[in-house]
């Protein structure tokens, strides 16, 4: 037998202060279905299905946002967009008189390059898929730019060199590459993406493109080419990343490579 | 003998409070209070800094990456800790009980509710959208942390198990950013209908008063 308290609101100020339950309260709410411990099962099961669906739900994601005219899958968690990481807080614009990239190290001329400079190098185009080893991966972009292997045979680079050292004007990103990887012709010093000069969100006026690698290796804002002897990890690979990062072969994924 | 100036005799007896805030403090317990309160900070925290870490124009902003990233990750890893820590107060647990037990009264509720019926609804200590929100929320902290940890922790899993639960974070979060947001513009359209009623005392019980019904079943 529940005494029941004539109005509504008498009890409240007892009800649970130190943990006792009144009366009504239990018969009121913790008698009845456990629906809450079956809405969080659910939510658990319905997370591993999703997992599971994943690879099908997600093309259907991509194929609708590819038709999308509004714009509005840009904000969703879509896909097959360019994503923008910086690790600095800011990063400094460079444009025509200010931007310097500057060749060093173990090398016999070293030098630097004004972005007319560069232009006036021999120009490359590339297209291929940019794949991030996040995941996201962005279909036949162009990159333009002047080969590296290029600018290293410039500079003159001595025999005991092994590796090439890469800097950034943001002040702290930092990548290598072994010299025979430097060298492939898909490693260019892109000064165009996607048909337009690179714009500072991608790391303009000048970075780095590495097509066959994760999209890390493509160091953004590029101000060093530094020759070393042997390859120093950059600012990813401090942290876990692999200093060889051919895509579909590294960091532990299987991705379609891009070259 | 304390006396109130003016009076002549001493005062009788103390001024009662008024009873709205006498409901208000005691509807929760200090921990439970504290609980909520710390994982209402882990939890804002968290979707702000996935808002920096997602959304591009957020990202140009604030930049960053690995601290964002760090207190993303240990935002996320932290969430549960308050309410499992709270597990120890005998209050929160009753509470948790009465959130977990639905009666013929939530679907009552329910039921008006998804009518949009602006006539009181029946309710015990929670309404059922309280309780479903709760359940809900707890569920989806427990997928993302399982999903994070599959994310963060790389050698975890395989590659193809890492990429749905990618999608999976990534969806849900969306999810989760919507649903705290309704929770907190509940919470605050609540407040403000309290703080309007204590303008009209007649008015102050009708929120609560469908508290006593009783199913007939």
């Amino acid at each position: 037998m529940n005494p029941t308290p004539p109005d509504g609101v008498r009890d409240r100020s007892d009800d649970v202060r130190d943990g006792s339950e009144d009366v009504r309260d239990r018969s009121d709410d913790a008698s009845g279905a456990p629906v809450g411990r079956r809405v969080v099962l659910g939510m658990l099961g319905l997370g591993a299905a999703g997992v599971a669906a994943a690879p099908l739900l997600q093309r259907g994601v991509e194929a609708l946002a590819r038709q999308d005219p509004t714009g509005l899958t840009d904000v969703l968690p879509a896909g097959g967009t360019f994503r923008y990481y910086s690790v600095t807080a800011s990063v400094p614009s460079k444009n025509d008189r200010t931007y310097r990239l500057r060749v060093d190290g173990l090398v016999d001329r070293p030098s630097t390059y004004t972005l007319a400079g560069l232009r006036a190098e021999p120009q490359t185009r590339i297209v291929r898929d940019v794949q991030c080893v996040t995941g996201w991966r962005v279909p036949e972009t162009p990159f333009e730019g002047v080969r590296l292997s290029r600018l290293l045979d410039a500079a003159g680079v001595r025999p005991e060199a092994r590796a090439v050292r890469f800097t950034c004007f943001d002040g702290a990103y930092s990548e290598s590459l072994t010299l025979e990887q430097a060298r492939r012709d898909d490693v260019l010093v892109a000064l165009r993406m996607q048909d337009k000069p690179v714009s500072h969100e991608h790391g303009g006026p000048v970075r780095l493109y590495v097509a066959p690698m994760y999209f890390y290796k493509s160091a953004k804002w590029l101000s060093g080419i530094t020759v070393t002897e042997d390859v120093r990890p950059g600012y990813w690979e401090e942290r876990g990343y692999d200093v060889d990062a051919w895509v579909g072969r590294s960091n532990g994924r299987d991705d379609a490579p891009t070259t | 003998m304390t006396s109130t100036p003016g009076s002549a005799v001493p005062t009788a007896a103390t001024t009662p409070r008024p009873p709205e805030q006498a409901v208000r403090e005691g509807r929760f317990s200090p921990a439970e209070r504290w609980a909520h309160g710390a994982t209402a900070a882990l939890m804002l925290l968290c979707i702000a800094s996935a808002a920096c870490l997602y959304i591009p124009a957020l990202a140009q902003l604030v930049g960053r990456r690995a601290l964002v990233v760090t207190v993303h990750e240990w935002t996320g890893l932290l969430l549960p800790v308050p309410l499992l820590a709270a597990l120890a107060s005998r209050a929160l647990r009753a509470d948790l009980r009465r959130l977990d037990r639905f009666g013929p009264h939530d679907r009552h509720w329910l039921r008006a509710a998804l009518r949009r019926e602006r006539r009181p609804r029946p309710q015990g200590k929670f309404n059922a959208g309280q309780k479903l929100y709760a359940a809900w929320i707890a569920g989806a902290v427990l997928v993302m942390l399982g999903t994070g940890l599959l994310m963060w922790f790389t050698g975890l899993a395989p590659l193809a198990v890492r990429t749905g639960a990618t999608f999976v974070h990534d969806w849900l979060a969306l999810a989760v950013a919507i649903v705290v947001a309704g929770h907190i513009g509940m919470a605050l359209s609540m407040w403000s209908q309290r703080s309007a009623m204590r303008q009209y005392p007649e008015m102050r019980q009708l929120p609560e008063s469908g508290r006593d019904f009783k199913d007939p079943a």
